[in-house]
């Protein structure tokens, strides 16, 4: 019950959020905050105290079979003529995307809160109902109820580049609408089929992903169904060649909007990966792994090209993020012990991460009112701490050991060298141009003289709190990484990943 | 003591971080107390464990922290090692360190980024520490990383000049580039032997893989000295190092000169059973570092900035470490790194005194006739380069020889890398001969004014010092490596190995005190104008890059900056428009066009009905 509580909880305070707007337009915040607090508050005892919440019983999970350990399961009719079913279920993966989630939820309310002004209530009514769709999106486990929330992580989202973006926001939120959409209703064709294939064997109607797994479908159309499925989260992820409503639905986005995106959103495509494509179509991923690899290794390096040509930082930040998850995609198609747990790290670590970079980005678009970097230069000497927390943020993404992102990237390059050494070795170029476009952003924005003689605030206090705060789990990541990765063996082993000993 | 072993990396990494934290609104005393002090501390403290490591008669020592990772098979920690060659690493790292931070609080003062300086420098020195410190590959490949990173930071320090700051990125950069292909050397050494701990991959590779080498032997290695290459910027990619000079002075000294450049001879020494299973790439080690060591001589003679004539020298004698790793002559090869941590270290920060004494001046031809200016830097000047030319007495003399020595007996090709040595021996004299000439002697056309201060000099006596007796140490490094048998070459040829390259010095004398040779005439004409400028420009190395390279790279990312993927999508959406727009326009509400278009479309019906 407590995964429900924690959607309600968001959907209540955005709705509370929306109408407190009546008070005052700093009311909504409030509200919003209240949310998220409690939430995160809930999550925190999800992780260090678990049976206080009487979690972690195994009886639930007795009667769905052998799924791996789920910590908390719920199962509830909802349709059940149509075998539609509400099953939410978290495991040491889900749960820890749901922290992220959470995490950057409370990450993205600080960027907002001193740049959102305007229509409040209805801002903070669309960012909580989005994150309670992430949250829906990584605890479904019935494919309709997955879909459902597919889309209600979407709407609110579109509302918010929509309303509260930058000069060419209806065009990025269309773009990303229009994307989003039509890679959706692939899925959504896919699911029904391979719902209807299953009926066809078994004479039962259900969308349970317990039930679906192991489907066996006709030859000539089970590559499609599974297609239907890479293609709806590689454009969530985003790979190339699906990867263009990214870049301008980051640099329209409010900053809020970004930290979500990047730190969040794209981590539901990743999540779809590794927890419905390969595992339903298990032969179908094995026949198409070299090429998501080949796919992974073409983002990392052609997305890190554009990217270095870019003068828009925001634009440019929003390549890199393509790069990362190239990274996330050559490891769940290497698909073994390392390869997978690097996909996991670089996805915590990818979200903590860029969701600081664009806080920064937006933070500097918010106070020069410009993203080009050609008319930035300097700035170090006039807003050091925010200088240094570029500096740390980006060195992180670089790949630097002892941060997160790198413990991500060398398991992935790991694990995907033992499966395919010339995939790999190309992968590896991209040690060398993330370093490229990374320093290049440095030189442009805090190197070099001040021409143009800009002035601004260094940072808030809650800039300052947001940014430390996720450079200590970036730390923590780096250092540490055995606490993630402990986490989510249980749930990969159950996917049938071997660890070998 | 020796427990305390953990606190060596640890102390530094503190005082990078009491320095970061206080954002720069320290003063100037406590942070140089804490940046100097902390660096201090770890040599004390690696001094007492390191004299109890001794004592104890100890092969190794390690000391398990906590695991980092574990997934599947694979495993590291963070384990420190500890055993004869980490042992003389971690003293030079503390020892020159400490020397050179002292001596930076002198040459950093009244720069407003003083606290800021070091931090970097204490972070360098922590994964400095852990590089030389870890027992695993990966644990290596994290101090690799950071001290690429400190390198960055530091060259880049002065960010204002956007010169500096594009001479940081290209280090950087380059060194990447063997950085990713040492990560596939890994990767491969995992693929094959299970396991990234230094001393069982070793060891399971030497009971699996036949002694005279084997394509899997000869792939790692290979992969593993792309890393050292660019670390230890030996060709084919050395280019980044002369543009590291662009960073304040200390930094050259600790990291270009006595520590991280050497991170590539310590790397190879460290997997020296792996070389030993590939002989073919152990004696290409050797060649490179012969080639570098010659091309580099070249290079610095024709040079007029005195901070890349020394780092010229460095690439050079970096060269001299892996002939000597080439040959076999791994503990010589750990020998030079040392000695050379000591003139080298002199040198450049003797060449830091200098350009504060001429007022930020570092073009050796605005200079001249300084002896009397500057009698404190003239004479350690000259210790170093008594040091660097290997005159004999001097630290450089015993460690050199001994490359010499061995290069010379080796029977499998060691004798051409002992001619180049050799040649390379003469150039040395000649470069550092004229340098120290052109500085000291001949015409002053500028004045110039001794800084004095004991947190100057007083460094510079000490690795004076050093640089004298240096070669008397004997470094506790001969269990870790394999007997090589003792060369005594004859009295003659001891002879020619000593007397031969004091002709460079005599040329030298002769080209630039005596006037022997006009030098301007020399590089006017045809011949020499472009051998001066094929060798200043690194034999053209750079400009190669840059069009093979760099350029490409950069003109295609500037063709594409719109993402041509994206016209793809916009390109559908205009085709909607403009079809969209078509079929529209037909709806133009008059009678008389719709009853035109129905009647054609009648006809046009019927006359394919009547042609079928």
């Amino acid at each position: 019950m407590i995964l429900v509580w924690l959607m309600v909880i968001l959907f209540a305070g955005g709705i509370g959020a929306w109408l407190a707007e009546s008070r005052g337009a700093e009311h909504p915040r409030a509200v919003a905050l209240a949310a998220i607090l409690l939430d995160l508050f809930l999550v925190i005892l999800m992780l260090v105290a678990p049976d206080t919440l009487g979690l972690g019983t195994a009886d639930t999970v007795a009667q769905l079979g052998q799924q791996g350990e789920w910590l908390v399961l719920l199962q509830a009719d909802w349709i059940p003529r149509f075998g539609v079913s509400f099953i939410f279920g978290a495991d040491g993966l889900g749960l820890m995307l749901i922290a992220l989630t959470v995490f950057l939820g409370l990450v993205s309310l600080g960027a907002a809160w001193g740049e959102i002004h305007e229509r409040s209530g209805f801002f903070y009514f669309n960012l909580l109902w989005t994150l309670a769709g992430v949250i829906g999106v990584f605890t479904a486990l019935d494919l309709f109820l997955f879909f459902f929330f597919w889309e209600v992580m979407l709407i609110p989202m579109y509302f918010i580049i929509a309303i509260w973006g930058h000069e060419n926001k209806e065009y990025a939120a269309m773009k990303f609408f229009i994307f989003t959409q039509v890679s959706g209703l692939l899925m959504l064709l896919s699911i029904l089929v391979l719902v209807y294939f299953h009926y066809d064997s078994t004479q039962q109607m259900t969308f349970s992903y317990f039930e679906l797994l192991g489907t066996q479908l006709p030859d000539n159309i089970s590559m499609w169904v599974m297609l239907g499925f890479f293609i709806a989260f590689a454009t969530k992820l985003p790979a190339v060649p699906v990867h263009n409503w990214l870049p301008d639905a980051h640099s329209q986005a409010p900053t809020a909007g970004s930290v979500i995106l990047a730190g969040i959103l794209l981590k539901t495509g990743a999540y779809g990966l590794l927890r419905f494509t390969v595992p339903l179509f298990p032969a179908e991923s094995v026949v198409f792994g070299p090429y998501a690899m080949t796919l992974g290794v073409i983002s990392i390096l052609y997305t890190a090209k554009v990217a270095f040509a870019q003068t828009d930082l925001k634009r440019l930040i929003a390549y890199t993020s393509v790069s990362h998850m190239g990274f996330v995609l050559l490891g769940i198609y290497a698909w073994n012990a390392q390869a997978v747990q690097g996909a996991v790290m670089t996805m915590l670590a990818h979200g903590f991460s860029a969701a600081a970079l664009f806080m920064l980005a937006g933070g500097l678009q918010h106070r020069i009112h410009t993203r080009d970097m050609d008319k930035m230069g300097g700035l170090w000497g006039v807003a050091p701490q925010m200088a240094f927390m570029a500096m740390f943020f980006t060195v992180a993404a670089v790949g630097m050991p002892g941060l997160g992102n790198f413990v991500g990237e060398f398991l992935v390059l790991l694990g995907s060298f033992q499966v395919s050494h010339t995939i790999t070795a190309f992968a590896a170029l991209g040690l060398v141009v993330a370093a490229v476009y990374s320093l290049i952003v440095i030189q442009k924005v805090f190197f070099g003289k001040n021409v143009n003689n800009l002035k601004m605030a260094d940072l808030s206090g809650m800039e300052f709190l947001c940014l430390a705060l996720m450079m200590i789990g970036l730390i923590w990541m780096g250092m540490y990484p055995q606490t993630m990765l402990d986490m989510a063996q249980p749930t990969l082993q159950s996917l049938n990943i071997a660890f070998p000993g | 003591m020796l427990d305390l072993l953990w606190l060596v990396p640890t102390i530094p990494l503190i005082g990078s971080l009491i320095l970061i934290f206080t954002q720069g609104k320290l003063p100037e005393v406590p942070a140089g107390i804490v940046g100097a002090g902390s660096i201090g501390l770890a040599f004390v403290v690696a001094l007492l464990a390191g004299i109890d490591f001794l004592q104890s008669d100890l092969p190794v020592f390690s000391q398990t922290l906590w695991t980092w990772m574990s997934v599947g098979n694979f495993n590291a920690g963070f384990t420190l090692y500890l055993d004869g060659v980490s042992l003389v690493m971690m003293f030079i790292i503390t020892g020159i360190g400490f020397l050179i931070h002292v001596y930076a609080t002198g040459y950093m003062h009244d720069d407003p980024g003083f606290a800021r300086f070091f931090s970097y420098m204490n972070l360098f020195v922590s994964a400095m520490l852990i590089l030389v410190l870890g027992d695993n590959l990966l644990l290596l490949f994290m101090g690799w990383e950071g001290v690429g990173l400190c390198s960055y930071l530091l060259i880049g320090f002065w960010y204002t000049d956007s010169y500096n700051g594009y001479c940081a990125r290209k280090a950087f950069v380059v060194t990447r580039v063997g950085d990713a292909s040492m990560a596939l050397g890994l990767f491969l050494l995992f693929q094959n032997v299970g396991t990234l701990n230094i001393q069982e991959a070793m060891q399971i590779a030497q009971g699996q893989w036949p002694a005279g080498g084997s394509n899997i032997a000869t792939a790692i290695t290979l992969l593993l000295l792309g890393g050292a290459v660019g670390k230890s910027a030996q060709l084919p990619l050395q280019t980044w190092l002369p543009d590291a000079m662009a960073g304040p002075t200390p930094i050259s000294a600790l990291i270009h000169a006595a520590t991280m450049v050497t991170a590539g001879v310590y790397l190879i020494a460290r997997t020296h059973v792996l070389y030993l299973l590939a002989p073919e790439v152990q004696y290409l080690v050797g060649v490179i570092g012969a080639i570098t060591l010659l091309m580099a001589g070249f290079t610095a003679l024709v040079q007029s900035d005195i901070k890349k004539v020394l780092a010229f020298s460095t690439m050079s004698q970096i060269g001299y470490m892996f002939l000597a790793l080439g040959v076999g002559a791994w503990s010589s090869a750990i020998f030079h790194l040392m000695t050379h941590a000591f003139f080298k270290a002199l040198l450049f920060l003797t060449a830091g005194s200098i350009i504060l004494g001429m007022h930020h001046e570092q073009n050796i031809f605005k200079m001249g006739g300084l002896r009397k200016d500057l009698p404190w830097s003239h004479a350690l000047f000259l210790i170093g380069t008594l040091g660097l030319v290997a005159f004999p007495g001097f630290s450089g003399f015993f460690s050199k020889e001994e490359i010499l020595a061995t290069a010379m007996s080796n029977h499998e090709g060691g004798y051409i890398l002992y001619l180049a040595g050799l040649a390379g021996a003469v150039m040395t004299y000649l470069y550092s001969f004229r340098l120290y000439f052109l500085v000291f002697y001949g015409k002053k056309t500028h004045d110039g004014h001794e800084v004095m201060g004991l947190n100057l000099q007083g460094p510079l006596v000490l690795l004076a010092v050093l640089s004298v007796v240096g070669g008397f140490i004997a470094i506790p490094v001969h269990e870790v490596f394999p007997e090589v048998e003792e060369h005594h070459p004859s009295i003659l040829a001891q002879a020619v190995m000593i007397l031969l390259p004091m002709l460079g010095a005599v040329v030298a004398w002769w080209v630039f005190i005596k006037g022997g040779i006009d030098t301007d005439n020399l590089t006017a004409s045809g011949i020499g104008k472009a051998l001066h400028r094929f060798w200043f420009t690194q034999w053209g190395m750079d400009w190669l890059y840059d069009k093979v390279i760099v350029a490409p790279y950069v003109g295609l990312a500037r063709l594409n900056r719109n993402d041509f993927i994206d016209s793809i999508y916009n390109g559908t959406a205009r085709l909607a428009l403009v079809l969209h727009g078509l079929v529209s326009d037909t709806q133009t509400g008059q009678l008389r066009w719709y009853a035109l278009t129905m009647i054609s479309g009648v006809l046009l019906l019927v006359s394919i009905g009547v042609l079928l």
